[in-house]
């Protein structure tokens, strides 16, 4: 029998050692005895036997090194045996790590949970009490670890109170930073440690205030944070209260009658649009822009509203002499507010621009005020508007037409085409033809920006694009 | 009035925020308190520093500014027409308790909400006001959760998303009819635009810097919570608003609270509170619906209500037993995820060992919770459920015992 008397309970470097001369040596797993020796000074230098002459060094996978890492903080005295027999192993069967169902991986995968469960908990569960002195303020706390993990969490407070005084006491080990190193020292007892602060009260106040007794869930609580921690918290002492009385105050609550306001109150007024939420403007026509672009917010002309953000009006001069009519908005759209701002509005704007027309000097809106789409996983996808949402929506957008007045309007894709001249109208045959309308304008019809977006050769793109700016450029001479 | 002191206003208006469920700390951007002068550090994983025996977490110092509010929503205790007492901190009052805790490591941040106050707007600014002090003079570096009041103005909800990890805006109730009859000073066309608004906002941050990087926003997202069973609607009503809100606004959590029995309450709500165990099934089905693959109508129509005795990825299996069973040496990550009883780790883990070993039982045993659950709905090496898929009483079997009812 190997004995290896290791410096401390967390000696990763020593078991390393000793663990790699155990094996080049040939020692089986069930010939080696681990131990820890608290006075290190004794046994420094001592690792198990010397390495074998002529013992080929061997490489482990990276799994393995960070697996023990973790595992060798855990609380048993069966971890470091558990190490060796796994890197035994590894000689004959390379893959190990990979099979984490088997018993051995299992169990130390199991133990490795546990130690970083145990630095989460470090995380939430140390409390500082305050130890100012004449240097300023200085923070000091009493912990329990469930494993031995210390050392390991530590730099997590140097960076979260990177310019706090603070020292953690532990039963193995103590963390300290003044605000530029970290630095350790041996265990501590409970009796170092202060033994309160002035804010505990507040923060009691605040746990019991924050507790809903109509939804008791003790064993939720439990499994979260386990009695082991209690005894550290200074809102744990609550708690037995705090359930006790949990149902006389949920029943009271249930019991009384529901109350009549004792004050006189001074109430918001409720929303005028939810009070118009009936929305059927109907038979009054908008006398404005303005009226419309909130009038559109309350339609319930068709469905579309449901799964919409907002209705998204026109925009540009109230006297353009151009008018672009688009189908519908799309997401970006929706959101923003605002028509032709997403992909297919920088589409448009970048047609406008080559063809000379200032968007600014246009008016801009869409034959459909809401975004009709469909989900699809997380993305809501366009969908056409049938014609009964289209012809729905031409009420606003006749009236935009006789508000503006525009000398010409322009048609974008065959839904506006649709709502613009009230029937199809095929783009390859209609383009570039200024379309005699009822009310005097010129109607123009031309591709959907988005449409351009979605060709997928190359040269066909081009030329769509390159039509679709000639179609821009007859319009804006059509108005001028 | 009499002036409140310090230890009692954090008693009414940490009172008063106790129906919002979300304390979450997570998903936020990686930084700490290196190099700067004050304290904080996030690191997307989020903490919960304490638990209440609701069984909720408190990870957050979440409170209200104030308890005064204008508006009178039924189900909300802080309504006008309640006889709740109110009370208000100041800027400072919240800065002071929030700064004090995080020394003490007692929370991971700030949750703040409000009462609206005067306006919309003033409101807001106060709510800002606080997370900017906190910021710029004291250089605070943990998480800070703000409340978006949606009848603010945009630019008050953009500067929020300079300051704050997570914004979020309530839905309050799944079926848009209810909210114009329990919360009438609020609009349902207000609350989407400020989610649109913060999307829009949260998008303009992570596209890829062009010339100058885009300031930070809100970088943990934004979330909503909805009020289940204080109005009719069914589960199906209720996931069905989820998907919507998923889809257009990124959300990255819905919440669901069951109603619950407030102090004051208004003759216009049900005393009624639904089952506990509804809330449960709801946020099982969210979950299915976000990580699992699952289309909103796999799981439930609209009209229609979860089974309160199964899960819902249990009930579908069920419905669906022509998918089963499931073969974990061939399925590809998809159908594995469809298994009830296997979650995505183990799912993930099952396809790591495929590449290095064929499964057996012995592995299913070691990877999940429960073989007994599982054995009808897959097959290794050494198993084949035979018959047992397609039993006629396999629910009865899988159903959990029922259990004695919960004190409450």
């Amino acid at each position: 029998m190997e004995v290896v008397r290791l410096a401390s309970e967390t000696d990763l470097a020593g078991w390393r050692n000793a663990a790699r001369n155990l094996r080049a040596a040939g020692v089986p797993p069930e010939a080696a005895l681990w131990t820890v020796d608290g006075d290190a000074s004794l046994f420094a230098g001592e690792g198990g036997p010397a390495p074998a002459a002529g013992a080929a060094p061997f490489t482990v996978p990276r799994e393995f090194v960070e697996l023990a890492q973790q595992v060798i903080l855990y609380r048993s005295d069966e971890r470091f045996s558990l190490l060796y027999r796994l890197l035994w192993r590894l000689q004959v069967e390379p893959n190990l790590m990979k099979i984490t169902t088997d018993p051995d991986v299992d169990k130390a995968r199991l133990f490795a949970r546990a130690v970083s469960k145990a630095a989460h908990k470090m995380k939430a569960f140390v409390r500082f009490r305050e130890v100012s002195d004449e240097d300023g303020e200085a923070f000091v706390a009493w912990f329990e670890p469930a494993h031995r993990v210390t050392e390991a969490t530590a730099p997590f407070f140097a960076k979260r109170f990177a310019n706090m005084r603070w020292s953690i006491l532990t039963p193995d080990a103590c963390a300290h930073w003044d605000t530029h190193t970290l630095s350790f020292t041996r265990g501590a007892d409970p009796a170092d440690a202060p033994i309160s602060d002035a804010l505990e009260d507040y923060w009691r106040t605040y746990y019991a205030s924050i507790f809903n007794p109509a939804r008791l869930k003790v064993s939720a609580m439990q499994k979260e944070m386990p009695k082991r921690y209690w005894r550290n918290l200074p809102e744990a002492g609550l708690i037995p209260e705090l359930i006790a009385q949990a149902e006389a105050r949920t029943s009271e609550m249930v019991r009384q009658a529901p109350s009549e306001p004792e004050r006189r109150i001074v109430k918001a007024e409720p929303r005028a649009r939810a009070a118009a939420a009936d929305g059927r403007i109907e038979g009054r026509a908008p006398a404005s822009l303005e009226e419309i672009a909130e009038a559109i917010q309350v339609c319930r002309r068709c469905d579309l509203w449901r799964d919409a953000t907002q209705g998204v009006p026109g925009e540009g001069p109230k006297q353009a002499r151009l008018m672009f009519v688009g189908e519908q908005p799309g997401d970006q759209e929706d959101l923003a507010g605002h028509p032709f701002v997403g992909p297919a509005g920088q589409m448009l704007d970048k047609a406008l621009a080559e063809a000379g027309v200032p968007r600014a000097e246009t008016y801009v809106t869409n034959a459909v005020k809401h975004f009709k789409h469909e989900l699809r996983g997380k993305r809501r996808i366009h969908q056409t508007p049938n014609t009964s949402e289209v012809s729905a929506c031409r009420w606003w957008l006749d009236h935009e037409r006789q508000l503006v007045r525009p000398r010409v309007i322009v048609a974008l894709g065959a839904s506006a085409g649709l709502s613009v001249f009230g029937k199809p109208t095929p783009i390859a045959k209609f383009r570039q033809q200024g379309l005699q309308l009822p009310d005097q304008t010129q109607g123009v019809v031309t591709y959907h920006p988005s449409y351009l977006l979605r060709v997928p050769d190359a040269d066909a793109k081009a030329k769509a694009y390159a039509m679709f700016v000639e179609d821009l450029k007859f319009a804006w001479k059509l108005a001028a | 009035m009499a002036v409140l002191d310090l230890k009692r206003k954090l008693a009414i208006l940490s009172d008063a925020a106790k129906y919002d469920a979300s304390c979450a700390s997570s998903g936020s951007v990686k930084r700490d308190s290196m190099g700067g002068k004050g304290v904080g550090s996030t690191d997307g994983m989020g903490i919960c520093h304490a638990y209440a025996p609701d069984g909720r977490c408190i990870s957050l110092l979440k409170i209200l500014l104030t308890n005064f509010c204008v508006y009178d929503c039924a189900y909300c205790v802080n309504r006008v027409s309640s006889n709740t007492p109110r009370a208000r901190f100041t800027p400072e009052e919240v800065v002071d308790l929030t700064l004090g805790f995080y020394k003490r490591n007692y929370i991971e941040g700030l949750f703040l909400s409000s009462g609206i106050i005067r306006n919309a707007d003033y409101t807001m600014e106060q709510l800002v006001r606080v997370a900017k002090l906190l910021r710029e003079v004291h250089d605070f570096r943990g998480y800070i959760h703000l409340k978006v009041i949606p009848e603010a103005s945009p630019a008050l909800v953009n500067e929020a998303g300079l300051y704050a990890d997570r914004l979020s805006i309530n839905i309050e109730l799944p079926k848009d009819e209810s909210l114009a009859a329990f919360a009438p000073e609020k609009d349902l066309g207000d609350i989407k635009k400020a989610m649109g608004a913060v999307r829009v906002g949260v998008d303009a941050a992570k596209e890829p810097a062009r010339k100058a990087r885009p300031p930070k926003f809100a970088p943990a997202g934004q979330s909503t919570q909805m009020i289940v069973g204080a109005d009719g609607a069914s589960d199906g009503e209720i996931l069905k608003r989820s998907e919507t809100l998923y889809g257009a606004y990124r959300l990255r959590r819905v919440y669901y609270s069951a109603f619950s029995p407030i102090p004051d309450s208004t003759a216009r709500l049900p005393l009624q509170r639904p089952p506990l165990v509804r809330e449960h099934r709801l946020y099982q089905a969210d979950w299915l619906m976000r990580f699992y693959g699952f289309e909103r109508a796999e799981i439930i129509g609209e009209g229609e209500d979860l089974d309160l005795t199964v899960d819902p990825k249990l009930a579908w299996a069920l419905r669906n037993r022509g998918d089963f069973p499931v073969d974990l040496n061939s399925a590809d990550r998809e159908r594995l995820l469809r298994v009830p009883g296997l979650g995505v780790r183990a799912c993930d883990r099952i396809l790591d060992l495929r590449g290095h070993k064929r499964i057996v039982l012995e592995d299913v045993k070691r990877l999940s919770r429960g073989l007994a659950k599982l054995k009808p709905f897959i097959v290794t090496d050494d198993w084949r459920p035979g018959g047992l898929t397609d039993a006629a009483d396999l629910k009865a079997r899988l159903a959990p015992p029922p259990k004695q009812l919960e004190l409450f």
